[in-house]
């Protein structure tokens, strides 16, 4: 932790949990689809469902899916500007099983038809947490640039993304692997100190037996 | 910053004869790897933003929930009479504090102090005592450094949030960091830090989290406005030569350990205290 968790972050109110992590689940998300967004469903549960009207909340991860951060002072207008910008959002109420308080399912389609799930976590004072991805588990801040491959679980496939990364001098931070069963679906979660180059994800895209390729930048557009 | 207790920070000081704001500053430098000039610079953007936060105030503006607004150009104007009990400066830091959580409320831009719900405390005295006695914004930025070095061990012995600790984390952490650093900018001694930090803390020791419909605005806004004024309180008795019976540190434990004794009702749940007032329920249910 650091002082600038005691005195920051610069945030549009009127809440770090329910309206800056709002933001900033938004935000991510818009990072990792990685064009505009035509359409998404976002279920809201918990504290979220409960409070986050009252909280911005629906404003706040409208505004960062069009890629506003915490401090942004247009997060209030967010639906008049997703409406400009053609993005079509419907809000459902989530349920869900074993989830944190101020969780967050969202269902986007971007402009080429490139689909992502996400479901996401705010852990307070404006931190989050991205708890699935397309289904599967992951664990990650968004603090990291963030490589996330779908593949399927054979041998080999880690020690492809690792190669690369070294190849390319990039050091990972925190790496993890998940599966749903074995044979069946996995994926790797990959913090990194620096940032993978764009054609790397697209060498990787290309390989046998992976099956989707998500990347977190933290450079700006 | 690693400190985990003021005692520490005391140590610190005497080993390296060095004061309050230097030690938080060397110490943020050391953990996080950046260099004590790019600490500095964030500092004072901080201090910034709250500056520009406090100017933004717009009294026409109402929340979503229609809860809060307008109060704090109400309390300005009362201020300005001079009829004020608390004389001009008291008066000034009141409506600074209830403008910023207003603001906050009403989703402006604000600078988390240590949280958004106790976003106005520590901004209204800094920014009011700026204004009132022409000091220069480095000092005023080392003070940021005091009240984020009184923070950050309170968050790190206890806690800053209230669905954990109650408001006494939120409000109470927010004021004994303003009660620190005003008490630096007042007498330059290290030692009047750590005394008014521990008498501000002490005074709002098991302040319940009790917000009407769970929002950050009944009662927050008014708290940020008590808050602050509790600081004062504590500075003066600090600077009158009154001393903590209880040292800072176990203020802060005890403090901790109230948390841990609160019913959940009593944590941000929105459920317990003023949020469980027949008022409250049908503020709640109309919204």
């Amino acid at each position: 932790m650091s002082i600038f968790d005691i005195v920051g972050p610069v945030m549009v109110g009127p809440s770090s949990s329910h309206t800056a992590g709002a933001v900033r689940i938004g935000y991510i998300c818009y990072k990792l689809i990685d064009e505009p967004i035509r359409k998404v469903e976002i279920g809201l549960y918990g504290s979220f469902l409960a409070t986050g009207k009252g909280h911005g909340t629906d404003k706040a991860l409208v505004a960062g899916l069009l890629g506003m951060e915490p401090d942004d002072i247009r997060v209030p207008e967010s639906f008049e500007l997703a409406e400009q910008a053609g993005m079509e959002v419907i809000f459902y109420a989530a349920k869900l099983a074993h989830a944190n308080p101020n969780t967050a399912v969202l269902h986007m389609t971007g402009e080429s038809g490139r689909e992502l799930d996400i479901e996401a976590e705010s852990v307070g004072g404006g931190r989050i947490r991205i708890c699935k991805i397309d289904g599967l588990d992951a664990n990650f801040s968004g603090d990291y640039p963030t490589l996330i491959v779908h593949n399927l679980d054979q041998p080999g496939h880690v020690t492809e993304v690792t190669s690369m990364l070294g190849h390319k001098s990039i050091n990972i931070a925190t790496m993890q692997l998940y599966r749903a069963c074995p044979g069946g679906h996995a994926v790797m979660v990959l913090e990194c100190d620096q940032e993978v180059p764009k054609e790397s994800l697209k060498w990787l895209e290309h390989l046998e037996g992976i099956l989707k390729v998500t990347y977190l930048s933290l450079k700006d557009d | 910053m690693a400190f985990s207790s003021l005692a520490e920070i005391d140590a610190y000081m005497k080993t390296n004869k060095c004061e309050f704001w230097e030690a938080v500053i060397r110490e943020e430098a050391r953990d996080s790897q950046q260099p004590e000039m790019d600490i500095v610079n964030r500092m004072t953007q901080m201090y910034r933003s709250m500056k520009e936060a406090d100017e933004a105030y717009d009294d026409s503006l109402t929340s979503r929930s229609g809860l809060s607004g307008k109060n704090g150009k109400k309390m300005a104007d009362y201020a300005a009479t001079h009829k004020c009990m608390c004389g001009k400066f008291g008066g000034a830091v009141m409506a600074r504090a209830i403008k910023m959580a207003e603001s906050n409320a009403c989703m402006k831009r604000i600078v988390a102090a240590p949280t958004a719900g106790s976003c106005g405390v520590v901004p209204a005295i800094l920014i009011t005592y700026e204004r009132m006695t022409n000091t220069s914004e480095n000092d005023m930025v080392k003070a940021l450094f005091v009240a984020a070095g009184i923070g950050d061990v309170i968050a790190r012995r206890a806690s800053i949030s209230g669905a954990r600790g109650g408001c006494q984390a939120e409000i109470g952490a927010s004021s004994a960091m303003a009660a620190g650093a005003l008490a630096w900018l007042k007498s330059g001694s290290s030692h009047l830090i750590t005394q008014a930090a521990a008498m501000a803390l002490k005074s709002l020791l098991g302040l319940v989290c009790d917000p009407v419909a769970g929002l950050v605005e009944v009662p927050c806004v008014k708290r940020n406005a008590s808050g602050a004024m509790n600081a004062l309180c504590a500075v003066d008795m600090a600077l009158a030569g009154i001393e903590s019976a209880i040292p800072a540190d176990e203020v802060i434990d005890a403090m901790r350990e109230i948390g841990d004794l609160m019913h959940k009702d009593l944590r941000e749940t929105g459920k317990g205290g003023l949020a469980a007032t027949a008022t409250g329920i049908a503020v709640a249910e109309r919204l």
